[in-house]
């Protein structure tokens, strides 16, 4: 029973901190901000299903999310006109999930026959296509200002009318729990280990008795049911959706969630998607540059830690399991490292904010606030300083890294050497 | 008709070159049947053939009385028939024991089922430590695949393809690239998993050869130029000047 | 009559314009199995450099010297970006390149502004060269076609009769083949990444002040490249040519026809509810449709001939 509560445990932990969030983070920003994050997560979970288990890598998995979206608003829409069955707002979801289903399987049956770079050209075509067509058909998708809706339906169980922000929250918390735990267990199904045996090697799998092309449809499909779901979920969350949420841009985003978060472990995701979101939603307000900087970081990522945020963690995990104190010897050499990094970002920042500034030529009457501090980017003070700090954190990069490769390779060679138990 | 499986006019050609030029051959039920032949002479690519990797371009393949010619893949390894790789062919990132156990999933029907956890799937479990100690992964079955020595993969690439309990085996040069002891414990791994089966091997390996085969064919430049017992082959003048005693190592 | 021939004419410098890209991208993959999904962002780098350096000089002095710069910045980015990830295999070699589209067209905004840059006809151009049954046909258009001509010629008899041409269709066939043969593959490949951009970089330099040199060209136009090269067979020269006529004609006819779709429907005997949701599958016409020819054709041959028109390899 004590491994049945210990793998409980992380489930009941998540449940409680998900209960307990809106009543840390009160103000209205933070519940809006928690609301998509928690959609997200489960958009991210289900992108990840077909990048880190089953090894599709799609340009256009928004469409699935995007429909499902559309079809909420237009369901709830029609529920007003009373020209369809009602449903519970609480169950809407599930809808947005059977949509995202239907095209998945539908789209799925034609794309997945091949894996690999032809898979991705073709998921990429397919995402166009339907974000072509919203600008082409006007009544179903009406073009780049998108269709709108009122969630509130009227009373539901327990008096929940969706009306406040907080109501919406806790829809969103559970269903995200629900797809999260699904998902999770998916993973452990016979269709999840084979989905990952695709994965590694797709040709040996036709050798123990499993069409490649089927499991991959099969992941396509189910992945785009959870998609379906966080899409509907957004359309009760936003009361709105548009082109953007079908087109390649949600895509690369929740692509770039699940990267940067560690496609092949199952936290990965929710960590990605947390952190960007979390990070797009406050600095777009403060530069301009922010998709420039995910941009490099995305590259960054694939180019250094391949593994992503999670990948990182999880390297160390055989240590920590081995002997928590072989993680000792790691701290001043990933410091320096971090220090390093931090100060050649700084630099980087700075000189990145001040080009923008001098090219958007219009904001000639406001200041430039570096870090607090008033830069001009018409003199050459803080351009040398920026590009000084940039300049000396490479070199320190370069010095420090070395040192914090050694540090690990030593402590994983200890950790190894350790007889389990 | 007791065969297991019956080659008829077998032939496989890439473009302008012909690799299979007419192959005929029964290989009878329950009995080890060995491959051999100088390098090229096509026998991976026979290999590729009866599996199911690509089509023949004429001639007729037959497993028990099913016709498999043209078959896929995947529909002639449910009807019993499974194969190893030269090249080690396994699931890098997977577990060893997460390579077996696909390997026998589909066999106890549990197919594409995703509403059941595989932890709780009591046949699969138990198939997968048996075969998971008779080649002797048992106590390195938490190790992804990747990382294991190359006897070891080599050994599990045997292990996935009988986890399945393929009435019919074909293995392709199991026992290339080891060491001496290696090459023994091999040997009996293979006899006791090929039990009551039927086993087709290649093998370069000649000691290899005599000790497991009851029959044994020679294949030379897409044609089988013998087939009879260990002790007919040795016999044999023209396998001796074809092959044995020029290209045998 | 005379309109149908305008249309094509329009049609066939799209696609010519098409296989300018197309033609990089293809050589790439073939040789690296790498799909570049940058290759429209060095297109626009093209047109950006060619808008900078006609502003400085003269637009002669552009479209020589815009592709060999763009080349060169292809040829660093392999160098130094994805070399390194080449380890990881082919889908992380194309999460690069999607990172690095991200990151081109963020620096193209930095550098020049989001907002269109003013990247004329050379005046010499501007002109028409001819005018036939009330139309204009314009020096510049032609020269387009004539540059995308000429360099069509040039890569086939690089290909064709050249030693480096040899060692490129040798390794587009048997890539460990030429690497036994003792040729450097890193330097051979990092000058092919950069060749290939280079191509598109003249495509920008002569498409840019037609099509419009902005920020999202790269996005707009990428996407049809690749539906280029998948409905011409990945790896296939001649069916990426091939393609892009195709859907270069195919979306100017479109265009120019103007066909309501309504009319179709009805002759079909379909009635459609003129006031419900489906109302625009009345309405909408082949020149609204347009933009989504190339991906309805894309998923029509991926359901009929899933290898593309001439594509031989698997991917």
């Amino acid at each position: 029973m004590s491994t049945l509560l210990g793998r409980l445990t992380p489930w009941i932990a998540g449940a409680a901190a998900l209960i307990a969030l809106p009543h840390v983070f009160t103000s209205g920003f933070a519940l809006t901000l928690m609301s998509q994050i928690g959609l997200l997560i489960v958009f991210a979970l289900a992108y990840n299903m077909l990048l880190g288990q089953g090894g599709m890598l799609s340009f256009g998995h928004a469409v699935y999310f995007g429909l499902a979206g559309y079809f909420t608003i237009h369901y709830l829409n029609f529920i007003y006109e009373e020209q369809v069955p009602y449903i519970p707002v609480t169950l809407i979801p599930l809808l947005g999930g059977l949509v995202g289903l239907f095209f998945g399987i539908l789209i799925g049956y034609v794309s997945t026959r091949r894996a690999g770079t032809t898979f991705a050209m073709i998921s990429l075509g397919f995402g166009e296509m339907v974000t072509a067509l919203t600008l082409v058909l006007v009544a179903i998708f009406n073009g780049e200002d998108g269709i709108q809706t009122d969630r509130v339906l009227g009373e539901e169980l327990f008096g929940i009318t969706y009306g406040p922000n907080i109501e919406v929250y806790y829809l969103i918390a559970g269903w995200c729990l629900v797809c999260t735990l699904a998902m999770f267990l998916l993973t452990r199904t016979p269709f999840g280990r084979i989905s990952n045996a695709v994965r590694d090697n797709p040709e040996r799998v036709e050798f123990i008795g499993y069409s490649s092309q089927r499991i991959r449809w099969l992941a396509f499909s189910l992945s785009s049911f959870f998609a379906g779901i966080a899409g509907a979920l957004h359309a009760v969350n936003i009361e709105h959706v548009g082109f953007e949420q079908v087109s390649v841009i949600q895509s690369g985003l929740v692509l770039f969630m699940v990267y940067i978060g560690g496609a092949a472990t199952f936290v990965g995701p929710i960590i990605g998607a947390t952190l960007l979101y979390f990070l797009q939603s406050t600095l777009t307000g403060v530069t301009e540059a922010w998709v420039l900087y995910l941009g490099v970081l995305f590259v960054g990522v694939i180019m250094f830690f391949p593994g992503g945020l999670a990948g990182l963690i999880s390297m160390h995990q055989p240590i920590w399991r081995a002997r928590a104190r072989l993680l000792a010897p790691l701290l001043v050499p990933y410091s320096r490292f971090l220090a390093a990094l931090i100060v050649c970002v700084l630099g980087c920042i700075g000189l990145i904010e001040m080009l923008y500034f001098r090219s958007s030529r219009l904001s000639t009457e406001t200041e430039l606030v570096i870090y607090g501090v008033e830069s001009d980017p018409f003199s050459a003070g803080p351009w040398l300083i920026f590009a000084a700090a940039a300049g000396l954190g490479a070199f320190a990069i370069r010095k420090t890294y070395p040192g914090a490769v050694s540090a690990w390779n030593t402590a994983i060679a200890d950790a190894r050497a350790r007889p389990l138990g | 008709m007791s065969s297991a499986l019956t080659l008829a006019g077998l032939r496989k050609s890439f473009g302008a070159a012909e690799i299979i030029r007419g192959v005929d051959l029964a290989v009878e039920d329950g009995e080890r049947h060995a491959i051999i032949g100088p390098n090229g002479a096509g026998k991976s690519t026979l290999y590729n053939l009866i599996s199911g990797r690509f089509p023949p371009s004429a001639g007729r393949i037959h497993l028990y009385d099913t016709d498999i010619t043209g078959k896929k893949a995947f529909d002639i390894n449910r009807l019993g028939l499974t194969r190893s790789f030269q090249v080690t062919n396994i699931f890098a990132r997977l577990s060893v024991l997460d390579n077996v156990r696909c390997g026998c999933l589909y066999a106890l029907g549990h197919r594409y089922a995703w509403w059941k956890l595989v932890g709780r799937l009591q046949d699969v479990n138990e198939q997968t430590a048996s075969i998971l100690r008779d080649i002797g992964l048992w106590e390195k079955r938490e190790l992804p695949a990747g990382l294991l020595s190359y006897a070891d993969q080599r050994a599990l690439e045997l292990g996935i393809a009988i986890a399945g309990g393929a009435n019919v085996i074909l293995l392709d040069e199991p026992t290339a690239g080891m060491s001496h002891s290696e090459v023994e414990q091999a040997v009996s791994l293979i006899r006791r998993i090929s039990e009551g089966k039927t086993l087709v091997i290649v093998e370069h390996d000649m000691g290899v050869v005599f000790d497991l085969a009851d029959r044994i064919s020679v294949l030379v430049y897409g044609e089988i130029i013998a087939t009879g017992t260990p002790g007919e082959i040795r016999a044999s003048t023209a396998v001796q000047e074809a092959y044995l005693g020029t290209g045998a190592s | 009559m005379e309109s149908i021939i305008f249309a094509m004419f329009n049609g066939v410098l799209y696609g010519m314009l098409l296989f300018l890209l197309a033609s990089g991208l293809t050589l790439i993959f073939s040789m690296m199995g790498v799909l570049n999904f940058a290759h429209a962002s060095f297109f626009m780098l093209g047109a950006y450099f060619a808008y900078q350096i006609s502003e400085g000089l003269n637009f002669w002095a552009a479209l020589f010297v815009a592709p060999v710069i763009v080349g060169l910045v292809g040829a660093g980015v392999e160098r130094w970006g994805l070399r390194p990830v080449h380890r990881y295999g082919h889908v992380a070699e194309l999460l690069f390149t999607f990172g690095v589209a991200y990151v081109i067209e963020e620096l193209v905004q930095m550098i020049w502004g989001r907002v269109p840059v003013p990247y004329e006809i050379p005046e010499l151009m501007s002109g028409a060269l001819f005018t036939w049954q009330g139309f204009d046909y314009s020096i510049y258009r032609v020269f387009m076609l004539v540059v995308s001509v000429v360099i069509f010629v040039a890569l086939f008899a690089l290909l064709t009769y050249t030693r480096i041409g040899l060692i490129i269709r040798a390794a587009v066939s048997d890539p460990v083949h030429v690497a036994t043969l003792g040729h450097d593959i890193p330097r051979i490949f990092m000058w092919t990444f950069g060749f290939g951009c280079a191509l598109a970089g003249v495509a920008g330099v002569v498409g840019g002040n037609v099509l419009g040199t902005e920020p999202a060209m790269a996005i707009q136009l990428g996407p049809i490249v690749f539906v280029v090269i998948v409905i011409g067979g990945l790896g296939s020269l001649g069916g990426a040519l091939v393609a892009a006529l195709i859907i270069g004609v195919v979306t100017r006819l479109a265009i120019f026809y103007d066909y309501g779709l309504g009319s179709l429907f009805l002759s079909l005997g379909l009635e459609i509810d003129t006031a419900g949701l489906l109302r625009d599958f009345t309405r909408i016409t082949t020149a609204q449709v347009a933009p989504v020819l190339p991906y309805l054709m894309l998923v029509l041959m991926l359901i009929f001939k899933p290898r593309g028109l001439f594509g031989t390899r698997d991917v």
